[in-house]
């Protein structure tokens, strides 16, 4: 086990992508934050947090979002499902997608399609910690990164104990 | 997390852990049918069959609404128009249905037992929706999901399962559900409609006093009289049942506290209850039937079988 983050430089990096999202819209009313279940909620609430003690802005929305019945994959195997927590609209508004790691893309493929059925969001960036770039299967990129790690794709990154972990198997 | 079943054929033989499981993925189920969007893909490789051997109106469009919001594709068989009215068995019939490449069978049979022998001769994954006088598994479950969402918890609760408990698949699944998740069960009607040796068995109170039922409990599940069900007279006119046992306005109000009333449908209006009862605040008949699709969906996605 290697650590790629430790916990002081975790909360730096979330401190910086805090700021990026903040800097990069010039209303935040227009804007709502959903965390992907289960890691992007947990970075979700750290960065959000981060945006309501710097923003000026009054209402910072922010909602949780689980993909488990949109899997590409749930002809392997059956998991109980994660709580779901949108309660706003995303019509029309620009909705930042976060996740812990980006990896293959596939998560973030079916989080798009879970999104769309909640309406049609006037654009959808991606906010992710951790970006494992030279793995996707999908042509998926995120607009705000952390940070990038070389990995192989048998590894796991995760988010342990409030440091960013790398696990090889 | 799975389930430790491949079919629902009973509440009898579910774990607490299987109903914990079914209940906290019908909440989020519940979440997906108030999106604009109310359907998600989960089961857009699956082919269901729902197998009405006899007649339901509820449950079997709670079921095709659940399959349909899960992307399943289904199809329905009704035995008065089908080749069942030609002599055709059980087996042949299903058997020729899963030959078309059919992955699930949602099934209601008057035969006791019916779908617990089908799981032994078929491979796809079965759901018990109602057997004779047997069981009806999620009926039961929706009952617990509305009660926990209604009073926030199963255990300790104390329900009274109140008509005709002798011929009530319904009863039979809610008592073992209760039972299994630490609630109480007392259940109340005329001595005929009650099996002698309920408490015995199935552990639970017997009160033949309604007044003293309601009086005791947090949560009254009110059951339809099942007139088609009774070969024989076990009260002597639906009169004099509705006087002994209907609840009507009256008596709640006599009551010390407000309690929940629930009814699994169809309500014979003025026998078992009354109408200014089943349509009054204290009621959540109407949420029992919309939870429905929420349970069955969560039912479905669980034992969702992908093996053919």
């Amino acid at each position: 086990m290697q650590v790629l983050l430790t916990s002081q430089q975790l909360s730096d990096t979330v401190r910086q992508l805090a700021d990026q999202l903040i800097k990069s819209h010039t209303d935040l009313n227009d804007v709502v934050f959903v965390g992907i279940q289960q890691g992007g909620v947990v970075v979700g609430n750290d960065i959000v947090s981060n945006i309501r003690q710097i923003s000026t802005a009054q209402k910072i929305q922010y909602g949780q979002l689980d993909i488990t019945f949109y899997r590409d994959d749930i002809r392997k195997e059956i998991l109980a499902p994660d709580t779901m927590n949108i309660p706003f609209a995303i019509e029309n508004k620009t909705v930042v997608l976060i996740d812990d790691v980006l990896f293959t893309g596939r998560t973030i493929k079916a989080a798009l399609d879970v999104l769309l059925d909640y309406g049609r969001p006037a654009k959808v960036e991606l906010c992710v910690l951790i970006d494992r770039k030279e793995h996707r299967q999908f042509p998926i990129q995120a607009d705000y990164v952390g940070a990038t790690v070389e990995t192989r794709k048998t590894d796991k990154v995760k988010l342990i104990n409030n440091e960013v972990v790398l696990i090889d198997n | 997390m799975q389930l430790s079943t491949r079919h629902l054929l009973g509440i009898k033989n579910l774990t607490q852990e299987d109903i914990s499981l079914i209940l906290s993925t019908a909440e989020q189920f519940k979440e997906v049918l108030q999106r604009p969007v109310k359907k998600v893909p989960s089961l857009r490789d699956v082919t269901i069959v729902n197998l009405f051997y006899e007649n339901s109106t509820r449950t079997r469009f709670s079921f095709e609404l659940a399959e349909k919001r899960l992307s399943a594709d289904t199809i329905n068989f009704a035995a008065s128009s089908s080749s069942a009215a030609k002599g055709e068995t059980l087996l042949d019939t299903v058997n020729n249905i899963l030959s078309m490449k059919v992955d699930m069978v949602v099934m209601r049979h008057s035969a006791s037992g019916a779908p617990h022998f089908l799981s032994q001769h078929i491979p796809a994954a079965i759901i018990n929706a109602g057997d004779g006088i047997n069981e009806h598994p999620t009926q039961a479950l929706l009952d617990a999901f509305s009660i926990k969402e209604k009073t926030g918890s199963l255990e300790g609760r104390k329900v009274a399962i109140i008509g005709d408990i002798m011929h009530s698949r319904v009863a039979q699944s809610n008592i073992y559900l209760l039972n299994k998740m630490g609630a109480k069960v007392t259940v109340c009607g005329p001595p005929t409609l009650i099996p002698k040796y309920i408490s015995e068995a199935l552990g639970v109170t017997v009160n033949y006093n309604l007044k003293e039922a309601l009086e005791w409990c947090d949560v009254a599940n009110v059951l339809r009289i099942q007139l088609e069900r009774q070969n024989q007279v076990l009260f002597s006119s639906l009169r004099e049942y509705s006087l002994a046992y209907g609840i009507n306005r009256q008596l709640l109000d006599s009551l010390h506290k407000e309690i929940v009333i629930m009814h699994p449908g169809p309500i014979n209006r003025g026998v078992e209850l009354d109408s200014d009862v089943a349509d009054s605040k204290q009621s959540i008949i109407l949420q029992q039937v919309e939870n429905g699709v929420a349970v069955r969906m969560a039912v479905l996605y669980l034992l969702a079988n992908r093996n053919n």
